[in-house]
């Protein structure tokens, strides 16, 4: 397979060296090409160790959600419509995700950019809406310190939530790079990945919600 | 004023202990001749430019072995000091709250920044010559992972003179870890030393499975490939499964610590049993993480030595892969007296016994490749026949270890102590020996003084035995890890005696290989062959040390041990394949953010262990700063044009022959 990519750089700049310093824009298009590869294969063995980061988070809520210390129990606490509606809002931003995807395979970087920002956007507000119903758990007195349940839902929720503000950021960070540069093979494989990211993580919060909050509330 | 200023002083640094002020004092000559030497000889660029800045694979491997080494000494020290203080029945030498430090940061330094290190880097200095690669998948990764592991070992190591030691053992069990019982800053340095250091572990992992999966030479099939980059494979396998685990575990014990939280605590409904069976988790698949390139290293070694191909190449690979699987499912068995019940333990205690299945299939391999070989005993070799007799009885020992109602007796003994040991150092210590000595050539392009090397294999094995061995007995007799001292109504002084004479043999044994090293730089004798050993893989095809670009053309492969294969060849007279014409090479360029980063880190770090969130906020956006000023980099990388090759190439070819 890619065994072949170091040769591909020598001869993709084999053509490039005609005009200098490897600066031919099409010898370097093909050199990168292999390592765009090689970085997605990469991403995708970081999200197992993503996959097991939340599984021992996982694990551990579930050994510790019976001990309430006397504190609030799940049932008590969680209000199910404004978790819903995260829920809706992250699936919906999955969607818009592969929309942009969608709209960089077709070479439309405005639907691209469009798209990715639309995604941002409602990234942003399922962080606004879960720090809002933490801030208001703790007010009712519900804190990480109150119980090991309460430590397990915030460190595990929390967790997935922190997940999302570094994609929303990385998110950003991507648009001003493709306004810049356009759809290039080093862009193209960054929105790839982002995708995969973004999707894993709508993933996670599947989980969550059917761990942590149905079977909370049941 | 004044007075705050000194009381934050006597917080701030340990004092008290004449040993610590001794260290104080050694460690500020120290620095102070850095920086001279360094500006005297204007060497700061240099530094910076060459080394801080470096992707190059050979740079941070040998970087990795220099930062090692240094961890071996630290560690070596505490193990010495222990031993002193155990020489004799009611020794007052040091005090029970200093033991407790050293043989805590004893653990922590050999596993995560001795053991670990030495590791990696000898991935740096193998795979990519091994498989006929330019670099690693991930060059500026490489780097990060190379920098965070300097700055985590910096934290931990400066909790010695600064805030305090952490000294709740090596794998910090709650309660006795938690707020509640070690206030504190110890056990902060323990977690952010070792958090910062493991997500670079992480990265390594990461790294070099991309790199062994798609960056092999054409025609090098995975059944093709050397059996230390299998070794690689299997251990960064287990990397990735394992390290997650314990950033989480590490991450819970600080918010527990630093946010009050009830994950481990004795209050609140927390559960210290779900942090052991954490960290064990981890914990289990780390040891065969550093023993697996070990017996990757050994398999290499036999061959060369013995001149003949491996025996049973086939049931290595499939050795090694099954015991990367096999460690996550026997960790309950370093605490079967923890109740789960007889049906846990026994699954636990079957899987162990399990897992001595493999490593007995490895064990016959070597000895297989090695009958009726023509065997050399030259320094690498020499450790890899010290190693297989202690693996044995090392590993036989775990099997009675392994036995459930058998381990209510030996648990935490002397017994386990010895049985660990015999396993870490008859195994990962000798394995990385030989892999350092087999690969110093290649490295550094001269050899090691083999007369000396050998005063320092015989002093290393035999005070092993000399220290071990007595320890197995103590622990039958009773005496229990962690003490600080013991009577004499024990019976238990001569064979604590002769353990310490064991130890300073073995810390002699370090002594001579730093004489060897010396000894060598001075008396340079030049590896011009770049094939010093007869070796049969890759990496001895091309000069000592190896180009920037290590292969000038990319080789093709076609046999299991390529570069023997092509001397049989030659020797048949068999005209060698027409050279490939050089091409431009290309090259990822340095970077300064990995260093940049990983200070940012441990900046944070710092911050966390004493609470300064004015220091830790920064620190953390500096690391966010870092990832996104490398995002927008772009074009970072450049060619060797070909005719630059070719120069370099035909002056060492006179070398190479």
């Amino acid at each position: 397979m890619s065994t072949h990519n170091m040769h591909a750089h020598a001869h993709a700049s084999g053509a490039g060296a005609l005009h200098g310093a490897g600066a031919d824009a099409h010898g370097h298009h093909d050199g990168h090409h292999d390592l765009e590869e090689l970085r997605t294969f990469g991403f995708w063995i970081f999200l197992i160790t993503d996959c097991i980061l939340f599984g021992t988070l996982f694990a551990t809520y579930i050994v510790l959600r019976g001990n309430m210390n006397g504190g609030p129990t799940p049932h008590e606490l969680f209000e199910m419509p404004g978790v819903i509606a995260e829920t809706f809002i992250l699936l919906t931003s999955s969607f818009t995700g592969g929309l942009a995807v969608l709209a960089m395979n077709r070479g439309l970087r405005g639907g691209l950019i469009g798209w990715l920002i639309v995604t941002a956007l409602l990234g942003l507000s399922f962080i606004t809406l879960e720090v809002t119903e933490f801030v208001k758990m703790v007010h009712e007195g519900a804190t990480i310190s109150t119980s090991a349940f309460l430590s397990g839902f915030y460190t595990l929720v929390g967790t997935h939530g922190l997940h999302v503000s570094i994609g929303i950021v990385w998110m950003a960070a991507l648009i001003l790079q493709l306004a810049r540069r356009g759809i290039t093979s080093v862009t193209r494989r960054k929105v790839n990945v982002i995708s995969l990211y973004w999707h894993f993580l709508d993933v996670v919060w599947i989980f969550v919600f059917t761990i942590v909050y149905l079977m909370g509330v049941m | 004023m004044w007075e705050s200023i000194k009381e934050f002083a006597s917080e701030f640094f340990v004092t008290g202990d004449p040993l610590i002020y001794g260290a104080d004092v050694a460690i500020a000559l120290t620095l102070v001749s850095i920086v001279f030497v360094l500006t005297y000889f204007k060497k700061w660029k240099w530094l910076w430019r060459e080394w801080l800045t470096t992707v190059d694979h050979k740079r941070i491997g040998i970087m990795y072995i220099i930062a090692s080494l240094l961890m071996l000494f630290r560690g070596g020290v505490d193990a010495l000091l222990m031993r002193t203080q155990l020489v004799m029945p009611d020794n007052t030498f040091l005090t029970p709250e200093h033991y407790n430090q050293i043989f805590t940061t004893h653990g922590v330094i050999m596993i995560l920044f001795m053991a670990m290190p030495l590791m990696f880097g000898l991935f740096n200095i193998a795979v990519p010559l091994q498989i006929g690669a330019r670099d690693v998948a991930f060059p500026f990764l490489n780097a990060l992972s190379f920098w965070l592991f300097f700055w985590g070992a910096m934290l931990f190591n400066v909790s010695f003179v600064i805030g305090g030691s952490p000294d709740a053992g090596w794998l910090a069990y709650p309660p006795l870890s938690e707020m509640s019982h070690s206030p504190g800053v110890g056990q902060d340095f323990y977690i952010w030393g070792i958090q910062i250091s493991g997500i670079g572990s992480l990265m390594t992992g990461i790294n070099f499975i991309v790199t062994i999966l798609k960056m092999r030479a054409p025609g090098m099939t995975l059944m093709k490939m050397p059996m230390f980059t299998w070794s690689v494979l299997s251990s960064c396998v287990t990397i990735i499964f394992a390290f997650p685990i314990l950033t989480v575990t590490l991450a819970l014990l600080f918010i527990d610590r630093f946010f009050g939280a009830h994950f481990f605590t004795l209050d609140g409904g927390g559960n210290p049993m779900m942090y052991i069976n954490l960290i064990w988790m981890w914990g289990h698949p780390e040891v065969y993480i550093v023993v697996l390139p070990a017996f990757g290293i050994f398999s290499e070694v036999v061959a060369t030595f013995a001149k003949k191909r491996l025996f049973g190449y086939k049931s290595m690979v499939f050795a090694l892969m099954s015991i990367s699987v096999f460690s996550f499912f026997t960790w309950a068995h370093h605490f079967f007296t923890m109740g789960s019940g007889a049906n846990v333990n026994a699954f636990f205690a079957v899987t162990t016994m399990a897992i001595a299945i493999p490593t007995g299939v490895k064990v016959f391999n070597w000895l297989f490749t090695m009958f009726r070989g023509k065997i050399t005993f030259k320094t690498p070799m020499l450790w890899t026949i010290g190693f297989i007799p202690c693996f044995v009885v090392g590993g036989m020992t775990g099997v009675l270890l392994s036995v459930a109602p058998a381990d209510f007796q030996f648990h935490n003994s002397y017994f386990l102590i010895a049985h660990f040991h015999q396993v870490l150092i008859g195994g990962v210590a000798f394995g990385y020996f030989a892999g350092l000595y087999y690969w110093w050539p290649k490295v550094f392009g001269f050899k090691l003084n083999e007369k000396i090397g050998k005063w320092a294999f015989w002093l290393w094995n035999i005070g092993f035995y000399i220290c071990f061995m007595p320890q197995y007995v103590l622990g039958l007799m009773g005496m229990t890890r962690r003490v600080v001292t013991y009577g004499w109504d024990t019976g238990w002084w001569e064979l604590n005696l002769t353990s310490t004479i064991g130890g300073f043999l073995m810390g002699i044994g370090f002594l001579f290989q730093v004489w060897q090293i010396m000894h060598s730089l001075k008396f340079m004798e030049r590896d011009t062959t770049g094939d010093p050993w007869n070796g049969r893989t890759l990496e001895w095809s091309i000069p000592s040390p190896a180009p920037a670009y290590n292969f000038a053309t990319v080789p093709v492969v076609d046999a299991r041990d390529p570069w023997w294969a092509e001397k049989q060849q030659r020797e048949a007279g068999r005209p060698a394949a027409p050279a490939a014409a050089y091409e431009p090479i290309h090259m990822p360029g340095n970077s300064g953010i990995p260093f940049i980063k990983s200070f940012c880190w441990f900046l944070a770090g710092f911050g966390l262990v004493f609470d300064w969130l004015w220091l830790a906020i920064p620190g953390l956006i500096g690391v966010g700063l870092c990832m996104l000023a490398h995002s927008f980099v772009y074009d970072n990388d450049y060619y060797i044009p070909a005719d630059e090759v070719a120069r370099a190439e035909a002056e060492s070819r006179g070398a190479v022959g």
